[in-house]
């Protein structure tokens, strides 16, 4: 019985013995490994997918060789909650051993994640959490942090500034009552207001709302326009139930009140609305062309700034990889490259800040139905009609009196005109 | 605040209230007759609103896509009743854990068959407009959405008090025992309710799918105001749930117009007071 | 009692096993191993109610929660609780969500099956509510981060340390509570939930024997929130929600309810299936949703009641097979 035992593990040593022998002679240049954390079950899972098959649109394209490196995903579903995406974390660099993360969706799993990345000196790519803080007031404590998406605050200060140049004095912000709301409301009343236009009234529905009823007839009628913020479902039930109550003012939008992840699912009443974001799958460049044809003759769907975002994420890396010849050259290093980078990318030229955040063009979209690149049905689209050039998250203010300010939030800016 | 805004949020949180009262009438009337709270009950909703998206895009016709929707989620229901259910025995808390394994399971083929997608079911173009009277503009789809609920709420009812087959219900629904010992066989009445349950359920997915939307996550969203109606109506009753429905439909509504500051505890904090206060609920009977 | 005393030392003895064997395996099962002990208090605590007193709660992340925003607050935002003063901490949580149970105890005792589950769902989500929209507090949806672990003598950063922690802290939890639910109020609280109108004939003040237990409960679910927070190192609204509560009460009857041990059971098998399978297979939900129902199914004692079910298969088919024409086997 025992020698028995110990034979089988004799054998299987020399099991484990043979298979590492075998293994390491195809390991020539050293494989690079990336940990991709997004929701793959759960209320938010879609996102998760348009997320993974952008980036892994981009792997296919390079047959997963980044400058001679074999590139190793390992994707781990994050089930939307943060500290499943901190343990999911732990595992992809503990056990995988990953040299670089990417991933997140929500701006929560993103202040959970950049922590784990300095405790473990592991590089932390958000390609889509977008909270402000991460690159401002705290990116001091995260070393090995690197944002290639947005700040939710960056596209609506030029959407404020728009607004004004329309000539809309008063506005009614009405937006999902949480952090990114905030955010995305703090930006758009900052540029707004500082060119001379009003928020008069600021609503804040709770997160998931789908029946406006209650909040629609307490929007203050004296106002030129509605600026809204909503996210997924919330984005689909918003103006259809706006203009079913007889509002014919304009409504003008953040970024994902109209992104590609509800746009297609969207009805007529969305027709005439703008938004702004650092990227539109309309966007008429030869560039963004081939990603929507591409992409959507892989997985089915136009490109949301979600696919876009990680496409564009892996494009990056590659170019830092390559510039190293395939070594991936330890985190300090990769992060210094990265935010070197000069990248085209189908949103535009992206570069980086000095606080590791790109610098962008933001896209002030109408939605239109109407045909683009030689599609046969008429669709919703977000139509670029202004293109604002190389837009940091610090606007016009410049870095050092933005960051003066307090983070945006539900009571900041104040609201000087409200009742 | 004029006259016009009490008159618009009263509108609305009426017709709010007609759809909690598809839903919660459902969970009421299983609860009545089986002593379970039916966790799955978000699930048939949203399987609902899936149903009636797929016949739609296969047949285009949004008025098949109701009773073939509602239909299929009853048969659905009656299964997990007779296959699962049912042979649990008279065990609430085990059958209420039950549900919410199905819930889970559910959901993930749920996610699985229709992506993860945020849709909006489009009701016929009669439907989207809306009416001006005295100055309120009043979408169609929230009258009709009231229509629907009258409608099957006064069905209900006259199935419930004028048949012999509601008359058996009444008998289980007071006392299962003393049914079963008359001679109605409880067991094929549970039956019934538990489909019936999925029916209202399922038809409050498709009618609320132009209004919320169809996608992921609603289950369970739609759950605790489900359970919020019931409470406040008291389990087991019809007339409870009509009343319970409409007054989370007004409270909520009013309460966010309001007291915007408090909208996350609209349904909560009324709920868990009222309950302290009359444990079995405003209406019900223990 | 003999029987009794070797099911006890079994218990002792697979615990120190896995004591032994988990810190040897790789970090990420450390990781999770700890996790699940953290939460598996919850659950036993939730088992106080449940299995014990016949009180089945959907609000039991409320107290999880309290715990867990407590410790989060003091650490970021007082640096409290990251050296000895951790200990402080643990109490301080421990007795906060006592005081919310006391809180909530009054409102929701006088309810009894499922309003009771009701009632506690309902004050659960109050406690969400607070949680997601006190954002100066709590930090609203993005919750709180904390950006190291404890370190007194020992540093909590390292994964096998923070394990035994949590392992000693388990331990004692299990050891308390098995005391308590086999003591004289323990036996009243069985008696409550067999029969709760023959102990109110017999005298006893059945809504205070509940009360208390619904407030040492509590307790308990506070201490799990300050571990579990250290766990990822995160609290947000995410551990307060339904489906938190949802997730304690069905890992209680998966393990067994009434069983206390059966608490470790449930909340290690929901959290592998949740954060271990699910790195390897992309259908995990289907395995989770499966084993729930097939356990409530086939199981009414739950996972724990497996051996006992060999045991009895065994039992009947050697009794059928020597003496066939005994009588029945026991039921």
């Amino acid at each position: 019985m025992t020698s028995k035992l110990i034979r089988r593990a004799g054998l299987l040593l020399t099991g484990v013995c043979l298979a590492f022998a075998a293994a390491a002679p195809a390991v020539a240049q050293e494989e690079l490994r990336i940990g991709f954390i997004a929701p793959m079950t759960g209320p938010i899972a879609q996102v998760g997918a348009d997320a993974t098959n952008g980036f892994k649109m981009y792997l296919d394209r390079v047959k997963s060789n980044f400058g001679g490196a074999p590139v190793k995903l390992i994707v781990e579903d994050s089930q939307a909650k943060p500290d499943t995406a901190v343990t999911k974390a732990k595992k992809l660099i503990l056990d995988d051993h990953v040299q670089l993360l990417v991933g997140g969706v929500l701006a929560p799993e993103g202040y959970a994640l950049a922590p784990v990345s300095t405790a473990e000196k592991v590089v932390y790519i958000s390609a889509i959490p977008a909270a402000d803080d991460l690159t401002q007031r705290q990116l001091a404590n995260y070393p090995y942090f690197i944002r290639t998406g947005w700040t939710s605050s960056q596209p609506h200060h030029p959407l404020g500034q728009w607004a004004c140049d329309q000539g809309y004095k008063k506005i009614v912000a009405i937006a999902a009552d949480y952090a990114f709301g905030y955010e995305v409301v703090g930006g758009f009343q900052k540029a707004f207001e500082d060119c001379g236009g009003r928020i008069i009234q600021k609503i804040w529905p709770p997160l998931f709302t789908k029946d406006f009823g209650p909040f629609i007839p307490t929007i203050k009628s004296d106002a030129d326009a509605v600026f809204s913020l909503m996210v997924g479902p919330m984005a689909l039930q918003f103006p259809k139930q706006l203009r079913q109550s007889g509002y014919t003012k304009p409504i003008v939008g953040g970024g994902t009140s109209y992104d590609e992840a509800a746009l297609p699912f969207m009805g007529d009443e969305a027709i005439g609305d703008v938004s702004a974001l650092q990227y539109s799958a309309a966007l008429q460049t030869p560039q963004n062309e081939a990603f929507v044809k591409e992409y959507r003759s892989k997985y089915g769907k136009v490109p949301s700034y979600f696919s876009e975002t990680n496409y564009t994420t892996a494009l990056m890396i590659d170019d830092v990889v390559k510039e190293t010849n395939g070594k991936f050259p330890g985190p300090e290093a990769f992060i210094a490259k990265m935010s070197a980078l000069k990248v085209d990318a189908p949103r535009g030229p992206v570069s980086f800040d000095d606080m590791r955040n790109p610098i962008q063009n933001i896209y002030i979209k109408k939605v239109e139905k109407t045909k683009l690149f030689g599609y046969d049905k008429d669709e919703l689209w977000g139509v670029v009609i202004k293109t604002y050039p190389n837009v940091s998250q610090f606007w016009t203010y410049g870095k050092d009196a933005f960051l003066k300010q307090p983070v945006y939030s539900r009571d900041f800016p104040p609201c000087k005109y409200c009742e | 605040m004029d006259a016009r805004f009490w008159l618009i949020q009263a509108f609305n949180g009426i017709s709010y209230g007609a759809l909690l009262f598809l839903v919660g009438s459902g969970l009421s009337l299983i609860f009545g007759v089986m002593r379970i709270v039916n966790l799955a009950h978000g699930s048939y909703f949203l399987l609902g609103g899936y149903m009636a998206l797929s016949v739609i895009w296969v047949t285009g016709s949004w008025l098949l896509a109701i009773p073939v929707a509602a239909l299929t989620v009853a048969i659905i229901g009656l299964l997990m009743e007779r296959l699962f259910l049912r042979p649990l025995g008279f065990d609430p808390l085990r059958q209420v854990l039950l549900t919410v394994g199905f819930a889970f399971l559910f959901q993930q083929a749920a996610l699985d068959i229709w992506t993860g997608n945020p849709f909006d079911i489009e009701p016929p173009a009669a439907l989207t407009q809306s009416v001006v009277v005295g100055g309120l503009h009043l979408p169609l789809y929230r009258i009709f959405m009231i229509a629907v609920a009258v409608f099957i709420g006064l069905t209900l009812w006259l199935v419930m008090e004028k048949t012999r087959l509601g008359a058996t219900i009444r008998a289980t629904v007071d006392d299962a025992q003393m049914a079963r010992g008359v001679g109605i066989d409880t067991s094929r009445i549970a039956m019934l309710i538990f489909a019936l349950g999925a029916f209202l359920a399922a038809l409050g997915g498709v009618i609320g799918g132009a209004f919320v939307g169809v996608y992921p996550g609603l289950d369970f969203e739609m759950l605790p105001i489900a359970f919020a109606v019931v409470i406040i109506g008291g389990m087991g009753s019809l007339g409870g749930a009509a009343i319970g429905a409409l007054l989370v439909g007004l409270a909520d509504n009013f309460g966010k117009a309001l007291f915007p500051e408090i909208s996350y505890f609209t349904l909560y904090a009324p709920m868990a007071l009222i309950l302290a206060v009359k444990p079995t609920g405003l209406f019900g009977r223990e | 009692m003999a029987p009794l005393r070797m099911k006890v030392l079994i218990v002792i003895a697979i615990l120190a096993a896995a004591a032994l064997i988990v810190p040897h395996t790789n970090p990420f099962v450390i990781l999770l191993a700890t996790r699940a002990l953290a939460f598996s208090i919850l659950v036993m605590s939730l088992d106080i109610l449940l299995g014990f007193t016949g009180l089945a709660s959907l609000g039991q992340a409320a107290y999880l929660g309290v715990g867990a925003y407590l410790t989060a607050i003091l650490a970021a935002r007082y640096q409290i609780g990251l050296g000895y003063d951790f200990w402080l901490v643990a109490a301080l949580g421990m007795l906060g969500a006592a005081v919310l149970a006391a809180l909530f105890g009054l409102l929701a005792i006088r309810a009894s099956g499922v309003y009771f589950l009701m009632i506690t769902l309902a004050l659960g989500q109050c406690v969400w509510g607070l949680a997601y929209r006190w954002n100066s507090l709590t930090g609203g949806d993005n919750g709180i981060n904390l950006q190291h672990r404890p370190k007194f003598g020992i540093d909590l950063a390292d994964q096998v340390t923070f394990f035994y922690v949590v392992f000693g802290f388990f331990a004692a939890s299990l050891l308390i509570m098995y005391t308590l639910v086999r003591s004289p109020f323990g036996r009243s609280l069985a008696g409550i939930r067999e029969r709760e109108l023959r102990m109110k004939i017999l005298g006893y003040n059945t809504w205070l024997h509940k009360y208390i237990a619904f407030i040492i409960a509590g307790a308990f679910g506070g201490l799990a929130g300050v571990l579990w927070v250290h766990t990822a190192g995160i609290v947000s609204p995410e551990n307060v929600v339904l489906t938190t509560s949802v997730d304690a009460l069905l890992m209680a009857v998966l393990g067994g309810p009434g069983t206390l041990i059966g608490g470790v059971i449930g909340a290690s098998v929901v959290l592998f299936i949740r954060e271990y399978l699910s790195t390897l297979v992309h259908w995990w939900q289907y395995v989770l949703g499966g084993v729930y129902v097939l356990v409530i199914l086939y199981l009414p004692g739950g996972l724990m009641s497996i051996p006992g079910r060999i045991r009895q298969w065994r039992a009947a088919r050697s009794e059928a097979a020597d003496t066939p024409n005994l009588a029945p086997a026991r039921q």
